[in-house]
């Protein structure tokens, strides 16, 4: 297997909500811009396959491929869906490149989440129909609520920490052009609110966005030739699911993030996580989700101690969502995990890190998260 | 624009399990994926720890009334503590399965490959006929309140105008296949009928009568895909995937052609191209395409590139397509006659090639020595192609 | 082994019923919004792609054969060429109907009949079962009938069908 190379990026929103457009015409101006980015190609001529990443009962519509191709420059070309996380399909862009079928792929995922009006009943759908659906629980979030009271218990988390999780990366958005909800608030100012359902306020929960991210990968060979040194490579990919049945996935540790990463490291030949990266952009959905998936991610054994010490800090040991996470950026739905990835790729062409370790999780019912390696060539 | 190519590495199918394919069964999702999934490893002789990977194919969440399906699946699946994705492209999802499979090995990510697909039709109420309507444009074509027939309705009279086709011919095919079935252990709808009982079949929409569409199913299929030197360890016969192709045309389907299926003929030729075939009439042995409605066989024969735009129903007529014809088409039984959930039936197409070139496809066997088959699937709003060439 | 079951073997085992809630506003976005207004004015309009020539009905703000931004927005006539049409006599919920839904899909113009990809609308057709089914109407020209203008609601529901002229 060979490591595959990001040659461009787009996006588009990241806003609450987008009246202008329609979510194709804003899926058209991310790829307008992530062809830009990629050397000015035409994707008509040189983009080998297309993946949009998109679940029906978001877009609110059956079979919602059908509307993926023509905004991306797929039309009547090899186009497909992969009904997962943007980093699935980034994932299964890597099988497109190294199975030799193709040398350019092109990945999109959007969130039109303000066009839906009942979110949290969709959310309840996704659930088990006989044995959670029909309990009719009264939020969905109470998934969440089990989760964590689970991992506090285990690894000694307390309230604070996870208000300071917030305050970090509420804070830290404030330096991303992307990050809506970045504010400065304290912890103080979380602690002061009322529960969700306990242990999480509302804002330990990270709010919706609506955006576009549409990213260009290819062969390293390629990549030299259409951007000399300037993209990144992907390293190491994987992704996993622990079991998808709550009664049988285990609660308060994120093993689909362990499975996931081990698979990564292995094939990026990374031994000692916390060593080798510069900074982590991982799933915060949930404020206790950021501390939870670093301690999948072997990133962290004491995820409270090194919260304390400020090691998560951007200009802590190890920076954790130094551009804010989803926590200051919203969700954007299966665009999540691009919206982590994103950032990773913005640190790294700042100049501020070489190399990053992603991590996305799928959100309540799910137990499925994926990881990704990427560094400078 | 690469379409292939010289492929890294070589995959054989080595296990492939179907569930009984009808209209009503009491199993619940989980537990039919599970059943497919299963006997699949049975054929392949490993177990669930074997397995690398997990891919799961199924068409609209609507159906099994369950949003984020693909996650809901996996545990009957067998995606448990692995990695497991979804793939989807609507109706041409159950060989997009295969084919995703394909690349899960080819590319070095995985040496074992679990491909399940399933779908349960029949929880819908008031008819599974009404979760359809949400496939259309929700601005422009929704509110008219169409039924998914009418979609194709249109397609079949816009082929049959264009190249001044009967009904008559096109209603062979549904003969053909109800009658394949017969042969098949797992199909909904084997039977021996006539051209009469199709033309005077009730009318759904004109020209499309009740005995020219697959009926309404619940089922599962599942195969295992391995990389060579696995399947040399496994099995004396491994079949192998030698080309694969995929195509979707673009959202307005009002503006194109429906006469002739282009986005077919595009994954055909992918799919040749990687395969390496230059002419397809004289070298696949057996097919087995898309057939949801009885002319849609003749349509996709056509774009295939195994007969000439409106010459499939002479050939048909000729018997060409028979289980003992030079091209014998669908001798499953097809969707026709096997039944069709939706991303299983597609499966199931590809299950039938494998059997076929195997040698172990018993009563349906055609009596000609096989050793290229294709199956293809279509969906969306006409607009998706998925095309697999095996060979053995 | 699955178990097959009859429809009133159904009873015999516990159904649970459930009713998503599943709820959309959907953004019409620039190229639909604009088509939707057109109908309240009794007009139908395309974006054209000033590279390739092609005439988007319904509208698109891209092209996707050339992938750049469509350039202008043109009128096209209110009349076309009958390419396929149907009759339902199901609804879509699969009830029977007395008198059959006739719908079909019409080539606006002006374009051409050899062209593959055209602008093109999918709506009701007012015409008879037996036109339909002796296949008379393909190939017909066709004129939409509007709605009278204080009806119309910047829906596609502003024209009633489309009729033999």
């Amino acid at each position: 297997m060979n490591q595959i190379a990001i040659i461009g990026v787009g996006w588009y929103g990241f806003k609450p909500s987008t009246p202008e457009v329609s979510f194709r015409e804003m899926v058209f101006e991310a790829s307008t811009r992530a062809y830009q980015d990629a050397g000015n190609i035409n994707p008509r001529n040189y983009v080998d396959s297309f993946i949009s990443c998109q679940e029906d009962f978001w877009e609110g519509i059956s079979i919602s491929d059908e509307f993926a191709p023509d905004q991306l420059g797929g039309a009547l070309r090899p186009t497909m869906t992969v009904a997962g996380d943007s980093l699935q399909g980034l994932a299964h862009a890597f099988m497109h490149i190294n199975s030799g079928i193709a040398d350019i792929v092109a990945i999109e995922a959007h969130s039109k989440a303000s066009d839906i009006l009942t979110y949290s009943e969709i959310v309840k759908l996704s659930m088990d129909p006989i044995y959670v659906r029909s309990i009719n629980p009264q939020n969905f979030h109470f998934i969440a609520g089990l989760d964590a009271v689970k991992f506090m218990e285990r690894k000694k988390i307390s309230r604070e920490d996870l208000a300071m999780v917030v305050e970090k990366n509420k804070s830290s958005g404030l330096s991303s052009p992307r990050a809506s909800y970045a504010s400065k608030i304290s912890a103080q100012d979380v602690l002061s609110k009322e529960f969700i359902v306990y242990p999480l306020s509302e804002l330990d929960i990270a709010p919706l966005v609506d955006g576009a991210i549409v990213i260009v990968v290819s062969t390293e060979e390629i990549a030299r030739k259409l951007k000399k040194d300037d993209y990144v490579v992907v390293k190491g990919i994987s992704y996993a699911t622990d079991s998808s049945n709550l009664e049988t996935s285990e609660l308060g540790k994120a093993n689909y993030m362990r499975i996931a990463s081990d698979l990564a490291y292995k094939m990026a030949n990374v031994t000692s996580p916390r060593k080798y990266f510069d900074a982590v952009f991982v799933d915060d959905r949930y404020s206790y989700k950021e501390l939870q998936h670093l301690e999948g991610l072997r990133i962290s054994d004491d995820p409270s101690k090194d919260l304390n010490e400020g090691n998560f800090s951007p200009q802590g040991e190890i920076p954790v969502n130094p551009l804010g996470g989803h926590l200051a950026k919203g969700v954007p739905l299966e665009a999540s995990g691009f919206s982590l990835l994103l950032d990773a790729i913005d640190y790294i062409k700042q100049g501020k890190i070489e190399k990053a370790l992603v991590g996305s999780w799928r959100g309540i019912p799910t137990f499925s998260g994926s990881v990704v390696v990427v560094e400078k060539p | 624009m690469k379409v292939n190519l010289y492929l890294n590495k070589r995959v054989a199918i080595i296990g492939a399990g179907l569930t009984l394919f009808r209209r009503r069964l009491l199993e619940t999702p989980q537990e039919i994926a599970w059943e497919a999934a299963s006997k699949a490893l049975e054929e392949a002789g490993l177990e669930l720890k074997d397995i690398d990977c997990v891919v799961i194919g199924s068409a609209p969440d609507a159906f099994d009334g369950v949003h984020l399906k693909g996650e809901y699946l996996s545990h009957g699946s067998g995606g448990i503590r692995k990695p497991v994705s979804r793939v989807y492209v609507g109706g041409a999802t159950g060989v997009m399965t295969a084919i995703a499979g394909w690349y899960h090995v080819a590319s070095g990510l995985c040496q074992k490959v679990l491909a399940v697909a399933e779908e349960k039709m029949s929880p819908a109420r008031p008819h599974p006929q009404s979760v359809f309507k949400y496939i259309w444009d929700p601005i422009l074509e929704k509110p008219l309140n169409p039924n998914l027939i009418w979609i194709f309705a249109m397609e079949m009279h816009r082929y049959m105008s264009k190249y001044g086709i009967k009904k008559e011919e096109i209603a062979l095919v549904s003969v053909k296949n109800k009658r394949n079935a017969l042969n098949n252990p797992y199909a909904q709808l084997g039977a021996n009928i006539t051209v009469d009982d199709v033309l005077n079949s009730e009318v759904l929409v004109w020209p499309v009568q009740l005995l020219d569409v697959s009926p309404v199913s619940d089922g599962g299929a599942a195969i295992v895909l391995a990389s060579e030197d696995v399947a040399r360890r496994y099995t004396d016969t491994p079949v192998w995937v030698e080309g694969v192709g995929w195509t979707l045309d673009n959202t307005e389907w009002p503006a194109r052609d429906l006469s002739y299926a282009r986005y077919v003929e595009f994954a055909a030729r992918m799919a040749y191209k990687i395969a390496g075939i230059e002419r397809p009439n004289k070298e696949i042995d057996v097919v087995e395409p898309y057939d949801p409605f009885d002319y849609k066989e003749l349509h996709h024969l056509e774009a295939l590139q195994l007969a000439k735009r409106g010459e499939a129903p002479t050939l048909l007529k000729e018997g060409v397509f028979d289980i003992d014809g030079d091209i014998p088409s669908s001798p499953s039984g097809g969707l026709l006659g096997v039944g069709n959930p939706i991303a299983a039936a597609g499966l199931m197409k590809v299950i039938s090639i494998y059997w076929q070139l195997k040698g172990t496809a018993g009563k349906m066997q055609v009596k000609r020595p096989v050793h290229t088959g294709l199956a293809q699937a279509w969906g969306d709003l006409m607009q998706a192609g998925t095309v697999i060439v095996l060979r053995n | 082994m699955v178990t097959p079951l009859k429809e009133n073997e159904l009873k015999e085992h516990v159904i649970i019923s459930y009713k998503p809630n599943a709820k959309y506003a959907y953004t019409a976005g620039q190229a639909q919004s604009k088509y939707l207004m057109g109908f309240k004015e009794g007009k139908i309009y395309g974006r054209k792609c000033n590279k390739c020539g092609k005439i988007y009905v319904p509208p698109r703000m891209y092209c996707d054969e050339c992938f750049r931004p469509t350039d202008e927005w043109i009128e096209v006539k209110d009349e076309g060429i009958v390419m396929t049409a149907v009759a339902s006599f199901i609804s879509w919920t699969r009830e029977r109907l007395k008198e059959p839904e006739i719908v079909g899909v019409i080539r606006l113009l002006p374009s051409n009949d050899r062209d593959f990809v055209y602008p093109g609308i999918f709506h009701r057709i007012c015409t008879t079962y037996e036109e339909v089914k002796n296949m008379n109407i393909i190939g017909k020209k066709v004129k939409a009938i509007w709605r009278s203008k204080e009806e119309r609601k910047g829906s596609i529901e502003d024209i009633q069908c489309f009729k033999v002229i």
